[in-house]
């Protein structure tokens, strides 16, 4: 089994290759670059594996929560590949992805979503299995509640607001890893059994995972709130 | 050569597929005007959101109603700009990666060279050289074209579009969105020359117009103690009138400068039915002949980006890049070269 997976929900992307059990990864630097050089990437990938697009069981992409753009690169471009190569693509929950880093236990993925605010959603981790124990929500880092129990918080979140996260929730924290995104290597990993078990879904049904879906004002409420139509 | 072509520069999905021997095989739109009609105007977000929600299952459909597989493709075409970054982009990673996977080239069109090029589809295309006007929500341009990728601005806008003077009015007129359609509507009920509106650079004499004073204008009568509402179809006839005298008067002018006698309209505002009839008369009187894209070819679609890009292909161009997911939001018409023999 050939899965080739995409995460570029923030400024750290990467892609990845997993062909059996072996998973080869690629970093792709500096925000503005995500775009120039994905596809590049990819090639090299499957050139370095001998392998073709064609030759792929499916694409797997982290579907979010993230940065809007960027989570609509990765999604067009597993569009793009199923369509031309005839295979289907699997959405992979950006935020588990990252609580896979986090190791066993319970995993509190949370990152930043700009605005003081944070995206962040709960796991249990126990090895190579991820379930969430409450989706992905989006609400101001000030008022993020956690439910009882010794978490690893892991993500962006806690370098971004560390002292509103860690003053309030300090105690239910075993442990704070500030420093890790989401990884392609890890969405290939999830993805892998779900690719198996055939969880994939045709290019059109492959959604994206925004959380934050109030992106702007309608006219009546414009107007409501003094502005003009 | 058949090819694909994906068109989401703003609020339209469109694709295509246009064969260089056979011509259009197929083509498939789906307009965003009800998602963004209640934010009276089109939310960049929204947009770029809709067309990857759409996008896959058009091309799926568009291939299916020519009863083509994948593998009968053979290049893609794609608006690489100008147009909204993020709107733009979706159309990029999938044509793009597209065109990766199933090993076949992938050219970026220039949205306005497919605007352009458009009433080439028509049953009765025009040759080269002619001058164009290039009428839209985003643009007002006179240009002389000698062949594809081969543009010499004549004259352009300074400030608002002609598109964008039409919807802007309406606004005023309290009229709902898009606005310029329902303003042309309302013109065809009113009768001009109540109110006496500006022909702004109509004696210029040069081919670059200007239409934010004659907005101005309107919002001064719709402002004055004299105002009633009754008198807005009235209003909105001597407004159409005049943007239509103008553009008509510059067309005419730039045909004659150049001793051309073919003209080619396209963009939105070439569907007006004031502009279409007063460009007709003018031309008709003097031996001139004007053409237009057909009807359904007017808005932003994907039929022109796929038939630009064969044109293209058809010349021997080809990808001159690695493959890149690289959009162009702004991108002067005027950068575009003939078509580069790889």
């Amino acid at each position: 089994m050939n899965v080739l997976s995409l995460e570029t929900s923030c400024e750290q992307a990467s892609i990845a290759l997993l062909c059996g059990q072996d998973v080869r990864s690629v970093s792709l630097e500096g925000h503005s670059n995500h775009s120039e050089r994905i596809l590049q990437s990819i090639a090299s990938l499957l050139a370095d594996a001998g392998i073709r697009a064609r030759d792929l069981s499916a694409v797997a992409f982290g579907c979010g929560p993230g940065a809007f753009t960027g989570l609509r690169l990765a999604c067009g471009v597993a569009q793009g590949i199923a369509l031309g190569a005839g295979i289907g693509v699997l959405p992979i929950d950006s935020l588990a992805a990252l609580a896979l880093q986090g190791g066993e236990g319970k995993v509190l993925a949370a990152t930043d979503a700009r605005m003081e605010e944070v995206y962040f959603a709960g796991f249990q981790v126990r090895g190579s299995r991820v379930s969430p124990l409450f989706e992905a929500r989006c609400v101001p880092a000030a008022a993020l509640e956690l439910m009882e129990g010794e978490w690893l918080g892991i993500g962006s979140a806690f370098r971004a607001y560390p002292d509103v996260l860690q003053g309030r929730l300090g105690e239910r924290f075993r442990g704070i890893d500030a420093d890790k995104v989401p990884r392609a290597e890890e969405v290939a990993r999830l993805a892998a059994p779900r690719v198996l078990g055939g969880e994939c879904v045709s290019p059109e049904e492959a959604a994206l995972l925004y959380v934050r879906d109030k992106v702007a004002y309608t006219t009546a409420e414009r107007l409501a709130r003094g502005g003009k139509a | 050569m058949k090819v694909l072509g994906i068109e989401t520069s703003c609020d339209e999905t469109g694709v295509a597929v246009y064969d260089t021997e056979a011509g259009l095989l197929s083509h498939r739109l789906h307009s965003q005007i009800e998602l963004h009609a209640e934010y009276g105007g089109v939310v960049p977000e929204l947009a770029s959101r809709d067309h990857i929600r759409r996008l896959p299952l058009l091309i799926r459909q568009t291939l299916a109603s020519a009863a083509l597989e994948v593998g009968d493709i053979d290049g893609v075409a794609y608006t690489a700009g100008p147009g909204l970054a993020g709107a733009l982009l979706v159309g990029a990673s999938v044509a793009e990666s597209f065109g990766l996977a199933a090993d076949i080239p992938v050219l970026p069109v220039h949205h306005l060279e497919g605007h352009l090029l458009s009433p080439l589809l028509s049953a009765d295309p025009p040759a080269f050289p002619f001058i164009a006007l290039l009428v839209s929500g985003g643009h007002t341009q006179l240009m002389r074209v000698a062949g594809v990728g081969d543009y010499t601005l004549l004259g352009e806008s300074l400030d608002d579009a002609a598109g964008e003077a039409f919807d802007k009015t309406a606004k005023l007129l309290g009229l709902g969105y898009p606005g310029g359609p329902q303003l042309a509507r309302l013109a065809e009920q009113g009768q001009a020359g109540r109110f006496r509106l500006p022909r702004p650079m109509l004696h210029s004499h040069d081919l670059d117009f200007s239409f934010s004073g004659l907005k101005t204008a309107v919002l001064n009568v719709v402002s004055s103690e004299a105002w009633q509402p009754r008198d807005a179809a009235d209003l909105a006839a001597d407004f159409q009138q005049a943007v239509v005298e103008v553009l008509c008067a510059k067309a005419l002018a730039a045909m004659k400068a150049a001793g051309l006698k073919t003209l080619v309209v396209a963009g939105g505002v070439g569907a007006n039915r004031a502009l279409r009839l007063q460009l007709d008369a003018a031309t008709a009187k003097r031996g001139w002949r004007v053409h237009y894209p057909e009807p359904e070819l007017c808005t932003d679609n994907g039929a022109m980006i796929a038939f630009a890009g064969g044109l293209r292909f058809a010349a021997g161009e080809r990808p001159a890049q690695v493959p890149a997911v690289r959009v162009k939001p702004r991108w002067p018409l005027m950068e575009l070269r003939p078509p580069q023999v790889a």
